[in-house]
């Protein structure tokens, strides 16, 4: 069990830079999620850890010994992979064994030791099974159980769930969860779904474009993210964002936008003015936005989705821009093609500059 | 008036026919029926029938046929038939005994070295190197040299006079080695490594793109050195490449006559005479009809029990999960 430190890594490959500049401490026994679209270099960062790739630039810390010029086998960490990379020709036995077999583990301390993570994990039945005559999550199991009878320092999953069918996932998520707890082990886990993101780790990263966007607690994320991506990236429906520029209004900073003033906090009004943006995107949670015959945004409503346990009213403002309402099951909901006046609690509200996408502080 | 839905004139009267399923069609027609398709089959199968047929079927059958009558010694005078005893005569002869033991050291000099090497060039050059591209073309040349060409390059390396290898063994104006009865098979041997390496690297080549990257990746963080890699991740994963390459080659190596004819003729006193030589030197050499349709017969059968052998003992090792 150690801590995972990267420190200004960047890795290219040829002309293309899939991480840029990358700092991030793992701690010890944290739960710690990397979370971002495909292609955004998440996947990268974790073979750099596993040494898998080796950095352009910059250092790569496992424990307290820097590990870039160390092979992977000697690294000492373990990596579940998306498609489980479980030895075909091997029984699950076989395949869990492998690892201590190449550490020259000896024998009955190798067969303890499957047993023990056999029967965590329930494979007892299927130790004499090859991967191809297991399920799915059989299987993803399996690879989990290779990865921890080393009880290596850190944990790798490079989207270990995303191959099971929903419900499965659900309930491995869980699984996973409560299994990282009683291991007491650092886990640096690797996906593009938000839920696992928010749900697992006791901080998420966010990455966008080889860059790293954000890295706090999960709420912290949802509730002050760092920029536009991050605002966008995580919630569904994601956030509501609206362009207009700041104007003084009685002496009162307010956004004008196409469907109205929105007026401000006295300290998003100073940001605002420390800032000196032009031109700024004002967001709102779906959840936070309010009908109220006294909003200040005109809108009309587009379209009506019935969940069942909530609706989303998906309204527009005259060019366009698109806003979406989150109301409870019971709430009365307007009608489509209805004329509506939207608000929301000036403090709901996030503030970024339109041309770099970065939050203006408040 | 009733109307009708759109859909519900579409739908084949059949639908609501009791009868349909069984015994909608007399057994008369659906014999026929039967029939016809039968006949299809055989007239899309005719083409490569015929073409079997009078390259493969023909000739094996009058073989068979062949190996019953015995070539007299003067030309003209009709064949006989002799029953079995020609066959027990060519089989238990010292000539066919030796060509067949010829021919076994043959495959096993060439088969296992071409596999190994071809194996070992493939995954070098499945490095990530620079220059890794130019290595791929030349290991890959051989390819492209016919038997012809591979026997003379060595016939000249091989030359006691000007060869390279004598000079480079300070052998020259001694007897060639494929003069030497020691050393005349090996050296065909060689030169039929050689000749092979070429196709044995591609299909190793071909076999190993097809080993995952993240079973790689994984054995290497599950912490694997280059050797428990190849033998616990390359190999079985190679295995239905191995196990091709092990039943071709060996087919290939019992059927060689090219490199033979040119470099030995058979020779130094029989000890390159390999089957398929001998059968050539009974039919154009001896006129003896009869001894090689014997030996012929005898040649399609061990090729026939070796492949056989090697399916039943190697088959249910190979992995073909991915």
């Amino acid at each position: 069990m150690a801590q995972v430190a990267l420190k200004e890594v960047t890795k290219r490959f040829g002309d293309v830079e899939a991480v840029r500049d990358v700092s991030l401490e793992v701690e010890d026994q944290e739960f710690l999620v990397l979370l971002g679209p495909s292609g955004c270099g998440k996947s990268t960062v974790l073979r750099l850890i596993a040494g898998l790739d080796t950095p352009t630039e910059g250092i790569i810390e496992i424990g307290d010994r820097v590990v870039n010029d160390i092979e992977p086998q000697e690294r000492d960490v373990a990596m579940v992979f998306q498609s489980y990379a479980l030895y075909p020709q091997m029984t699950a036995r076989r395949n869990i064994e492998f690892p201590l077999k190449n550490r020259g583990t000896p024998k009955d301390e190798r067969e303890r030791r499957v047993h023990e993570v056999a029967d965590a994990l329930e494979l007892t039945e299927v130790l004499d099974r090859r991967p191809a005559q297991m399920s799915g999550g059989q299987r993803q199991r399996v690879a989990l159980a290779r990865a921890i009878v080393r009880r290596p320092e850190a944990f790798l999953m490079d989207e270990p769930l995303s191959n099971l069918d929903a419900k499965l996932r659900t309930q491995t998520r869980t699984e996973l969860i409560e299994l990282q707890r009683r291991l007491e082990t650092t886990v640096i886990y690797v996906t593009h779904d938000q839920v696992e993101g928010m749900t697992m780790g006791h901080r998420v990263a966010v990455m966008d474009r080889g860059v790293l966007q954000q890295v706090a607690r999960p709420t912290e994320i949802y509730d002050h993210p760092a920029n536009l991506f991050v605002a966008g990236f995580i919630g569904n429906p994601p956030m509501n964002t609206i362009t207009g520029s700041p104007h003084s209004q009685n002496g009162d900073l307010v956004i004008d936008t196409v469907g109205g003033s929105i007026p401000l906090t006295p300290a998003q009004q100073d940001a605002v003015r420390r800032s000196g943006v032009t031109t700024v995107v004002a967001g709102v949670r779906p959840e936070h936005v309010v009908l109220d015959p006294d909003g200040p945004i005109d809108a009309t409503v587009a379209v009506v989705e019935a969940l069942g346990y909530e609706y989303h009213v998906v309204c527009r403002l005259d060019d366009g821009q698109q806003v979406i309402i989150r109301l409870p099951a019971e709430a009365v909901v307007p009608r489509e093609g209805e004329d509506v006046h939207l608000g929301a609690d000036p403090i709901r509200l996030h503030l970024f500059d339109a041309a770099t996408g970065h939050g203006l502080a408040q | 008036m009733s109307v009708t839905h759109p859909f519900e004139r579409l739908k084949p009267d059949r639908l609501h026919d009791e009868s349909v399923g069984k015994g909608s069609r007399t057994p008369r027609s659906r014999r026929r029926r039967r029939m016809m398709e039968l006949l299809l089959a055989f007239g899309l199968l005719l083409p490569s029938l015929v073409i079997f047929g009078v390259f493969v079927f023909y000739p094996l059958i009058r073989q068979i046929y062949l190996s019953f009558f015995l070539t007299p010694p003067f030309p003209g005078e009709p064949n006989h038939y002799v029953g079995l005893s020609q066959i027990q005569q060519v089989l238990s002869s010292h000539d066919f005994l030796n060509s067949l033991w010829v021919t076994l050291l043959f495959v096993l000099y060439t088969v296992p070295a071409g596999l190994i090497l071809g194996l070992l060039l493939a995954v070098l050059a499945h490095q990530q190197l620079a220059g890794i591209r130019f290595f791929r073309t030349v290991f890959s040349s051989t390819v492209a040299t016919s038997v012809a060409v591979a026997s003379v390059i060595f016939f000249t390396l091989l030359n006691p006079q000007v060869g390279l290898f004598s000079y480079l063994f300070g052998t020259q104006g001694q007897l060639s080695v494929l003069d030497d009865p020691r050393w005349a098979l090996l050296a065909v041997s060689v030169v039929t490594v050689w000749q092979n390496l070429g196709l044995s690297f591609i299909i190793m080549s071909a076999g190993l793109q097809a080993v995952p990257d993240d079973l790689l990746e994984a054995s290497r963080i599950d912490g694997a050195r280059a050797w428990a890699r190849m033998r616990h991740v390359i190999l079985p994963m190679l295995s239905p490449t191995l196990f091709f390459a092990i039943v071709v080659g060996t087919i290939l190596s019992l059927e060689a006559f090219g490199q033979i004819d040119i470099l030995t003729a058979g020779g130094p006193l029989q000890h390159t005479n390999v089957l398929v030589y001998a059968i050539y030197d009974q039919v154009f050499n001896e006129d003896n009809d009869g001894r090689a349709a014997v030996m012929t017969v005898a040649l399609f059968l061990i090729t026939l029990v070796f492949t056989l052998f090697q399916i039943w003992l190697l088959e249910r090792r190979v992995t073909y999960e991915r």
